[in-house]
């Protein structure tokens, strides 16, 4: 069992968790993630470590509650245990100084960018960070953001704060402007980083994507997570989940997260049925 | 009293009953049947039976104890050989190893070896077996075991009976590697593969799930910083081969190792009530003629498909799957599309399958493995309608472990290269046996291979204290 030391609520229906999990915070480097598994009848669910303490042994995730498991997630208080927890896996980012890197995240996906942008920073870089959300009322880690970033802008679909619009035209306006970029971070909706990524594909500017596409076991054992890149069919859970944003098949990974639209919406619907918004009980007998 | 050339029928569930459901399919001798069945072993002074057992099971001892009706003499006898007597008595092609020796095949059929196993250990677990720890010395040396699998799992049990201190480590939530997430509930029942790891661990084996070796930990960090003498690596073949054709990536796709992981050990059958969906298809067509292709045909069906086809690309006769799976698959109404290839997955407008287009085959010269090479037909495409297709065309190792480990040499296939007698890779104190450095084989010869690993370490280990 896999204790919640503390919770946090960041938004509404986006949650903190900090997990005691020594094994896995004494090894994690920014950029992997960790599967867990909520109880007996629960899947499999991949979840970026957002953050970690080696001295305390903790890791930090943040979710958003999009479906049953994650609102059963939700659910879960400070003093409650997961009965899995596994990580970290994947492959870590690729932190060396560079230059100028643009750390791009959208809605949940600042999150992960978090320890990346810090990780860069560490390593001498300068760091200018791109946050955006629908509205402000969901926008999370500004204050974290700002500490690790030389250069913070936030954006908001609805101009509630900072630029309104999209993360990709405050990008765009920095290319515009000549701003020197040797690498462009993006973690968030599909289609952000596919739209990051056709922004700077034509100025040849280095862009990497952390991809989410739907896992099971989250070691390279099952090939559910498979994304084509460049040429090659690649396992995101053991050959990324980053990749070079110039060369990754977001149209095919957009098709297969949606594999099992219909099966989520019965799950909801099973749950709705069993007491409403909640109360939801059927994923815990 | 002239003896029977006919082994005593198992029963079985009605294939029309059994397709609908996850229940065992085979459901066992009862004592009379036993008792019968082990009346027809000779006893051989010199039995070659034993031979064909990887693990030399003493086989006619066992069967005797049957026959005398002593049926805890029967299960201790198998148990000094065999950790995994339940599982082995379903699973173990017997046909080509035990049986296929057995004197009795000269004139008819063989003893039922696999089957009063199975009568054996079935009778133990319901007696409610008692499992006497260990007790390790204080000084008793450690070994680590990555993977558990049938090969860890045996390489545990028989080193921990020897006095090592023994912790598996597993990347999974549960062990029992294969057992758990690829044989399908209907051939080898979880609760049984649990019940059989629930005696390790009553004799002293830790087993410790949700760690990935080559992430949480390194197998150089095992020995150097979490003081394990001696390791063993029994991590499988678990990485699925896909075809490369194109449509692949389609929703409705899946590799076997994905579809069978999803229904055995996230129990996606049992959606929404467990968590893990998984899609069931209308029509489905699984690529390949081995006994993962002939597990996810059978779970397809009884998912609830209305027709399901085995797509392979020679004859029955060159199929690689056993006897009795072929048996069971085509008695349930499994669709036989042989000397058939895929050449491409075609899909709609949404992404989703909506067919295969396949080629069909015809045997041309022998190659290098002897067997008859498929030649395309010209002309020949057609199409299947179906809307999803499973890849089960085999398995390689997964590099986690390999590349992170400084030192353990592999073949060009990325394999472990061990000795075929001891396990003893190219690094000191780390040895290797089943799947990962066969490729994808049987459960027994990889509990063999964990067998001969667990004597070897404990050579080891005994040298390098006396020098």
């Amino acid at each position: 069992m896999y204790k919640i030391l503390e919770k946090q609520e960041l938004a509404p229906s986006v949650k903190l968790f900090v997990m005691e999990a020594p094994l896995i915070a004494r090894k994690a480097k920014p950029g992997q993630f960790v599967i867990l598994r909520i109880d007996e009848n629960g899947e499999r669910i991949p979840l970026t470590i957002a953050d970690f303490n080696r001295e305390k042994g903790t890791i930090t995730l943040i979710f958003q509650e999009v479906g049953a498991s994650t609102r059963q997630l939700g659910r879960l208080n400070a003093g409650e245990s997961l009965l899995d927890l596994v990580g970290p896996l994947g492959k870590p980012t690729h932190i060396e100084k560079m230059g100028t890197v643009v750390c791009i995240g959208g809605g949940i996906g600042i999150a992960p960018v978090y320890p990346i942008a810090r990780g860069m920073k560490e390593a001498g870089n300068k760091v200018i960070s791109i946050i955006g959300a629908r509205s402000q009322d969901i926008l999370i880690y500004e204050d974290e953001m700002k500490a690790v970033s030389d250069e913070l802008h936030i954006t908001t679909d609805d101009g509630s704060k900072g630029h309104k619009g999209l993360v990709t035209h405050v990008l765009q306006q920095m290319i515009d402007a000549g701003t020197k970029i040797d690498l462009v971070m993006a973690i968030g909706p599909v289609i952000m980083m596919r739209s990051v990524a056709e922004v700077t594909r034509p100025y040849g500017i280095h862009t990497v994507v952390s991809l989410n596409p739907i896992m099971v076991d989250g070691t390279g054992m099952c090939g559910g997570c498979r994304v084509a890149v460049g040429d090659e069919n690649k396992f995101a859970c053991v050959d990324g989940p980053e990749f070079d944003a110039h060369l990754v098949d977001f149209n095919g990974l957009m098709a297969r997260q949606r594999m099992y639209k219909p099966n989520e919406h019965d799950a909801s619907q099973r749950c709705a049925r069993h007491g409403g918004e909640g109360e939801c009980q059927c994923h815990s007998h | 009293m002239s003896l029977s050339l006919k082994k005593q029928k198992m029963p079985e569930q009605d294939p029309k009953v059994r397709a609908k459901n996850f229940a065992e399919v085979a459901l066992g001798y009862s004592a009379g049947d036993a008792a019968l069945e082990a009346a027809r072993c000779l006893q051989c002074k010199n039995p070659l039976c034993r031979q064909g057992c990887p693990v030399e099971v003493n086989i006619p001892e066992f069967i005797k104890h049957i026959k005398d009706g002593d049926m805890d003499a029967a299960i201790g006898s198998i148990k000094n050989f065999n950790s995994l007597p339940a599982v082995c008595g379903r699973v173990c092609p017997q046909e080509e190893q035990c049986e296929k020796h057995c004197i009795l095949a000269k004139k008819g059929e063989p003893v039922g070896i696999g089957r009063l196993e199975r009568y054996a250990a079935d009778y133990a677990r319901n007696k409610g077996e008692t499992v006497k720890p260990v007790a390790y010395k204080a000084d008793a040396q450690k070994v680590a075991i990555v993977g558990a699998g049938p090969a860890g799992l045996t390489a545990a049990g028989d080193l921990a009976k020897m006095g090592y201190q023994v912790t598996v480590f597993e990347a999974l939530h549960l062990p029992g590697g294969v057992l758990m997430y690829g044989i399908p509930e209907f051939r080898l029942p979880k609760e049984i593969v649990q019940a059989e790891i629930d005696n390790l661990r009553k004799l002293g084996v830790e087993i410790a799930v949700n760690a990935v070796i080559g992430q949480t930990f390194t197998v150089d960090e095992l020995m150097e910083e979490e003081g394990f003498n001696a390791v063993f690596i029994g991590t499988g073949a678990g990485l699925p081969h896909f075809m490369g054709l194109p449509g692949e990536n389609l929703n409705g796709v899946y590799a076997a190792n994905e579809f069978l992981t999803r229904c055995n050990l996230m129990k996606a059958y049992r959606f929404p009530e467990c968590a893990t969906p998984i899609k069931v298809g209308r029509k489905v067509a699984v690529v390949g003629g081995g006994n993962v292709a002939m597990d996810a045909a059978r779970t397809a069906l009884r998912l609830g498909a209305e027709k399901v086809y085995i797509v392979y690309r020679r004859s029955e006769e060159e199929m690689p799957a056993r006897k009795e799976e072929l048996h069971h698959a085509k008695e349930e109404g499994i669709e036989f599309r042989l000397l058939t290839n895929p050449v491409a997955v075609l899909g709609n407008d949404e992404g989703w399958v909506k067919g295969l287009r396949c080629v069909r085959m015809e045997l041309g010269e022998a190659d290098a493995s002897g067997r008859r090479r498929p030649v395309e037909v010209p002309d020949s495409e057609f199409e299947l309608d179906v809307d999803v297709v499973v890849i089960a065309i085999g398995q390689g190792p997964n590099p986690l472990v390999q590349s992170t480990t400084k030192g353990l040499e592999t073949n060009r296939k990325g394999n472990i290269i061990a000795d075929a007698e001891t396990g003893a890779t190219s690094k000191p104190g780390v040895f290797a046996g089943g799947d990962i450095v066969t490729g994808a084989a049987t459960v027994i010869l990889a509990m063999g291979a964990g067998k001969k690993a667990a004597v070897a370490i404990d050579r080891y280990l005994k040298d390098k204290k006396n020098r």
